[in-house]
């Protein structure tokens, strides 16, 4: 134990910690969008997922999971946060004229800003998953509905009146690019934090780092602005599937 | 005067002991030649504030060829100017238009206090080579040079670390003001080679716990100090660092 305590504490081990715990994020979102996608296929498409989803392992992987993305939420703001802190420590007083060194340098507005981004999406999912896994502040109520002759929540017609809100899809839009501006740094900036990054791979893995953050970026961004400009919203108590 | 010589506008951080305020004073320096060096050009300056009766610049210099790591300076916001690959002594006046403003200013992180204008306390690097930065032998006659084969990939990227001078521009460079490239190259000098191996895993450990204790910022990979770096020290020392750390402590 006193090893982890003296590894967490070391700015090696915080950097580990970071990297580690945003590569396995960035799993989470591939997984989060690839289901969430469904969402452009329809209500019946939607449900069942959400549905299937709920009953995996009995009705145990979803609440596995959130204990999970609590935990690497929770790691990754903590060893993030402690990154900026210790900056301001370690150097109290600044330049009075600073300027990027150019060359080799991979410094950017997306590298400089990851705790602003970061901050960012810590508050949006606090609040992203009291408004879809919470159903709080929901525009109405919503009637069950029968998927595979079960009741279930109708998690669809939820998305849709979010979604054809015009401020909350302007919302989304904004964090999703600076989600895609912290990926843009943190995806390669991870591999080399894991210390799995060398001189022949390190433009491969930049180059899928770019690819990815413009991926998910795109990917979530489609399903907001898609809803608001074709699905309108569901009439309440429709059934579906039974 | 040579007929080329130009006037460049000087701010130069001026701070009379590690515990007064500082703050950017203005010169403005006449006949400077595009030959001269960036501490010839301070000398100039000196030389004429002295003749003036002023107090000269605080400036450290040594060897002014490049390999001592002693000169530092951050010139308009660059640790070690604006050419690559280079520290302060091998910055030409050349790289500057005349009437150009150059800033001067010390490298600045806690961890440097200033002692006198643009000359800052750099022991702290001191004291994390002191944590493990060497090789225990037994001492006695050389040993036979072939005795311990070393792969020729491992020497060259052992040398590459190794021509690590240890001026602290990386350090001066970071946004964080981490020490990381300095440590990692430390320690990579020796954990690339047999002869260092043994005692890799307590080094790491040791150097790295240094460097935390004397306050240096953490790594967030912008990889400026590489860029700065006079010797080119690569960012990729810092990844090594990280992969010994882990199998130290695992
Ligand atoms: C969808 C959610 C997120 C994903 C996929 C993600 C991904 C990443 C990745 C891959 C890195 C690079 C790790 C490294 O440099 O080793 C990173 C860095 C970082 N993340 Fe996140 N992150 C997410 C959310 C957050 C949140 C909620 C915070 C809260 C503060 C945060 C703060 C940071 C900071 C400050 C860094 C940079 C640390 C440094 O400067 O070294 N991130 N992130």
């Amino acid at each position: 134990m006193s090893v982890l305590t003296d590894v967490t504490r070391s700015t090696i081990g915080k950097k580990l910690l970071n990297g580690l715990t945003g590569l396995l994020l960035c799993g989470f979102i591939v997984g989060h969008l690839a289901g969430n996608l469904l969402l452009l296929l329809g209500s019946d498409a939607f449900n069942t997922y959400a549905y299937t989803l709920h009953s995996l392992l009995h009705g145990a992987f979803v609440p596995l999971a959130e204990v999970g993305l609590v935990v690497l939420f929770t790691a990754h703001a903590i060893s993030g946060i402690s990154v900026a802190l210790a900056r301001r420590r370690a150097r109290p007083d600044g330049y009075q004229k600073s300027a990027n060194a150019g060359g080799k340098s991979r410094k950017s507005s997306s590298s400089t800003s990851m705790i602003i981004t970061g901050v960012v999406l810590l508050v949006f999912v606090i609040t992203h998953v009291a408004q879809f896994r919470g159903g709080f502040f929901a525009p109405r109520e919503y009637a069950d509905v029968m998927i595979n002759g079960h009741a279930t929540h109708n998690l669809y017609a939820l998305v849709v009146d979010w979604f054809n809100q015009a401020p909350m899809v302007a919302l989304y839009v904004v964090v999703m690019l600076l989600l895609g501006t912290h990926l843009r740094h943190g995806f390669w900036s991870a591999f080399q934090s894991l210390g799995a990054a060398n001189p022949k791979y390190l433009p491969i893995i930049h180059g899928a780092g770019v690819i990815f953050a413009i991926l998910m970026t795109v990917g979530f961004l489609m399903i907001p602005i898609y809803i608001f400009l074709f699905v309108d919203p569901v009439a309440g108590g429709t059934l579906i599937g039974g | 005067m040579a007929s080329n010589a130009i006037t460049v506008k000087l701010l130069i951080w001026r701070q009379s002991g590690p515990t007064a305020a500082g703050q950017l004073v203005p010169f403005t320096l006449e006949n400077v030649l595009p030959e001269m060096s960036f501490l010839e050009m301070l000398d100039l300056l000196n030389e004429k504030l002295v003749r003036e009766g002023t107090d000269p610049v605080a400036i450290d210099s040594d060897c002014r060829e490049g390999i001592c790591g002693t000169c530092g300076l951050v010139i308009n916001g660059i640790a070690h100017g604006p050419n690559s690959g280079a520290a302060t002594c091998e910055v030409r006046m050349r790289s500057f238009r005349d009437g150009e403003t150059i800033v001067i200013e010390p490298f600045r992180a806690a961890s440097f206090p200033v002692i006198k204008d643009l000359v800052v306390d750099r022991a702290a690097f001191d004291r994390i080579m002191a944590a493990g930065g060497y090789v225990s032998i037994n001492t006695g006659s050389a040993p036979e040079a072939n005795a311990i084969p070393v792969q020729r990939a491992s020497a060259e990227t052992a040398m590459d670390a190794a021509s690590c001078i240890g001026c602290a521009a990386c350090v001066a460079a970071c946004p964080n003001a981490s020490a990381s490239l300095f440590t990692s190259a430390k320690i990579s000098q020796y954990a690339l080679l047999p002869q260092g191996r043994t005692e890799a895993g307590r080094r790491v450990v040791r150097m790295v716990e240094a460097m935390d204790a004397e306050g240096f910022g953490n790594c967030s990979n912008h990889g400026e100090c590489e860029a700065v770096c006079p010797k080119e020290i690569s960012i990729f020392n810092i990844g090594r660092m990280r992969r010994e750390y882990l199998k130290a402590v695992l």
